[in-house]
């Protein structure tokens, strides 16, 4: 192992970079688990969902992938609405979440995954934009476009989602949902109304994080697997539901996984997230910024 | 029926079946019932723990393939200390022991919060475990290893059949185990946090403590079935190993049966596990993924009790059959009639 100051700084700008990455895979979660309490371990489906509607639509028309997801996202809003809705009637409504949801959202990762899996093979696809081949130098610090832009993009999404969630109706109502659904009823808001909306919105993020995801990386359907663990770990670390802990444990996470790779190898990186989670839920549940 | 009963006539059916498998004469039986079979002990174990408790463990591959490469460390082990031949059913209590230590210290770490942080933790487990084994070269790294598996056994002959045979008793034990669990007072608690865990402990069961116990058999059954597993498949990979086809599977054969009795497993794993079998030989192996998604998501919304629940329904339809509705009730606490 050898140690140097510019494999440290590259190391963590990295870090920084793919943690803004993580924080648009992360925020959907954040949202549906931490909000709403609804734990959709079907979030990295959408996320692939999301990279393959960028890929087939940059191939065959080339559009920027960043543009079709934002394009895309009333699609994914709509999908998610509908999946909220099956949910809350098959599930919530009886009070059966917690077992059966959860095989159900199960279920629905596997047979997303299967279909892309029949439909295009798993072969890894990739996307073509004017920001994936360059790289900016600064002295002998390197940023790749490739993932500088998601990063910026994937902060303005949040800082959105946050201003909507703060100063909108329907994002106090969001907020209020996962506080006291009956303190909502008597102010004359459905809470379901608000549940399908928020978890609509949260899949709507799926939608530009599979693009994020598919400029930095090429994907193959079974890629999604490997952000289960660690966006649920961020998820948790930020404290459920808060978008600014989520942006500072994302980038935490990012950070330490970037130093492994860079120091120990890029085959102990995904168990460094998954030790953030473990060590989490033992010693403090309530992550960073926890109400 | 006492324990000692039902223990027998699971061994007399247990002997039925590997007879008739016998009297096929085509040893491509035995390599498919030893992967029902293993499915019937891995939705037993993940029922304890899931169906009993209702805590949901997303990480049967971890537990499975913790078994499995406790019996590749084994294997290299007495190879390298040219020290033959130990016995399949001492690599299986191994590997139980050892999956029941991660399943203990798992629960310790994370029991104590809400279900859902169970049911995430698990998964985080599995790959933690995974990422171990790949840089743990000893046992085979990414590369995987190879394991030389005798080509017979004395009296019984093929050694797929022998690997059959113990498979077959490992799921009779873990039948006998759930049953006995169920109509016991372990079997009451698990049932009373399954239904109200804030209620449980407030009327003084020891809700910790029984969890613990489940994750303990739960995970040691499922290392026991892991341990034979890389002399059938003979070369083991940690990529298939810790695959989340386990995990899938083992949720959705007892949730397609039924969770509240140890029939409902049994049921799921038959039933799902032939299909399997079916499928991949006629089809292909993505599909039947597929077909086991499709059946999970559709059983859990239109038949949340599985094909128990489904048979208790049309039985009560009956007016004549009050006898009969009452020893369900009392038979099976918690089943939603």
């Amino acid at each position: 192992m050898i140690f140097s100051v510019d494999l440290l700084v590259n190391a963590v700008i990295s870090g920084i970079l793919i943690g803004g990455f993580y924080a648009a895979v992360t925020c959907g979660v954040s949202i549906s688990f931490g909000i709403l309490d609804i734990v959709n371990i079907a979030h990295p489906a959408f996320i692939i969902l999301g990279s393959y509607v960028a890929y087939i639509v940059n191939i065959s028309f080339g559009f920027d992938p960043i543009i079709t997801a934002i394009v895309m996202t009333p699609a994914f809003y709509v999908l998610g609405a509908g999946i909220y809705q099956i949910y809350y009637v098959s599930f919530e409504k009886h009070g059966q979440e917690s077992l059966r949801g959860l095989a159900f959202f199960f279920g629905v990762l596997f047979i997303t995954e299967v279909s892309l899996v029949l439909y295009f093979g798993v072969d890894y696809r990739y996307v073509e934009a004017p920001y994936i081949g360059p790289t900016w130098h600064f002295g002998y610090v390197d940023i790749p476009l490739r993932i500088l832009v998601p990063c910026l993009v994937s902060l303005l999404l949040i800082a959105v989602l946050q201003l909507i969630l703060t100063r909108t109706f329907v994002g106090r109502a969001i907020m209020a949902v996962a506080q006291d659904q009956l303190a909502l009823r008597l102010m004359a808001v459905d809470p379901i109304r608000i549940k399908r909306i928020a978890f609509g919105i949260s899949i709507a993020t799926a939608a530009l994080a599979g693009a994020f995801l598919i400029i930095i990386q090429p994907v193959e359907p079974s890629v999604g697997r490997q952000y289960i663990g660690r966006v649920f770990a961020i998820c948790v670390l930020g404290g459920m539901g808060s978008l600014p802990g989520t942006i500072i444990a994302a980038m935490l996470i990012g950070i330490v996984e970037s130093l492994t790779s860079t120091f120990y190898g890029p085959s102990w990186a995904p168990a460094v997230s998954f030790g953030f989670l473990l060590l989490t839920l033992a010693v403090r549940p309530a992550g960073l910024l926890g109400r | 029926m006492r324990t000692t009963g039902f223990l027998v006539v699971c061994l007399v059916v247990a002997g039925l079946v590997f007879a008739a498998a016998s009297a096929v004469g085509n040893d491509y039986v035995f390599f498919a019932g030893y992967v029902v079979l293993q499915y019937i002990v891995l939705s037993t174990a993940w029922n304890i723990l899931g169906g009993y408790c209702g805590y949901v463990n997303f990480g049967t591959a971890a537990f499975f393939a913790v078994g499995a490469y406790s019996t590749v460390a084994i294997y290299k082990f007495t190879t390298e200390n040219e020290f033959y031949g130990v016995p399949i059913p001492v690599l299986m209590l191994i590997g139980g022991a050892v999956s029941g230590i991660i399943g203990f210290g798992m629960g310790y770490l994370t029991l104590r919060l809400r279900g859902a942080f169970f049911a995430i933790a698990t998964l985080a487990l599995a790959v933690v475990l995974q990422t171990l084994v790949v840089n743990w070269d000893y046992v085979g790294g990414s590369r995987g290893a190879y394991i030389l598996r005798p080509e017979a056994v004395p009296i019984i002959g093929a050694y797929i059949k022998y690997l059959f045979l113990v498979m077959m008793m490992l799921a009779v034990a873990a039948l006998t185990v759930a049953r006995t669990i169920e109509n016991s007072r372990l079997g009451y608690g698990f049932a009373t946090i399954r239904d109200d865990e804030l209620a449980a402990e407030a009327s003084g069961v020891p809700t910790l403590r029984l969890k613990l116990m489940a994750t303990t058999i739960s995970g040691a059954l499922m290392g026991m079935a892991g341990a034979p597993f890389p002399y059938y498949i003979g070369y083991l990979q940690p990529d298939s190993t810790f695959g989340l086809d386990y995990a899938v599977n083992s949720i959705a054969m007892p949730l397609i049966g039924g969770t509240t009795s140890w029939v409902g497993p049994l049921i799921g794993a038959i039933l799902l596990g032939s299909l399997q079998q079916i499928a991949t030989v006629t089809i292909s192996s993505a599909v039947n993924l597929l077909i086991v998604g499709c059946l999970l998501v559709g059983f859990v919304i239109v038949a949340p009790n599985g094909i128990l629940g489904l048979v208790h329904k049309y039985w009560q339809r009956k007016p004549e059959d009050f006898v009969g509705r009452r020893r369900v009730e009392t038979d099976a606490p918690g089943a939603v009639p």
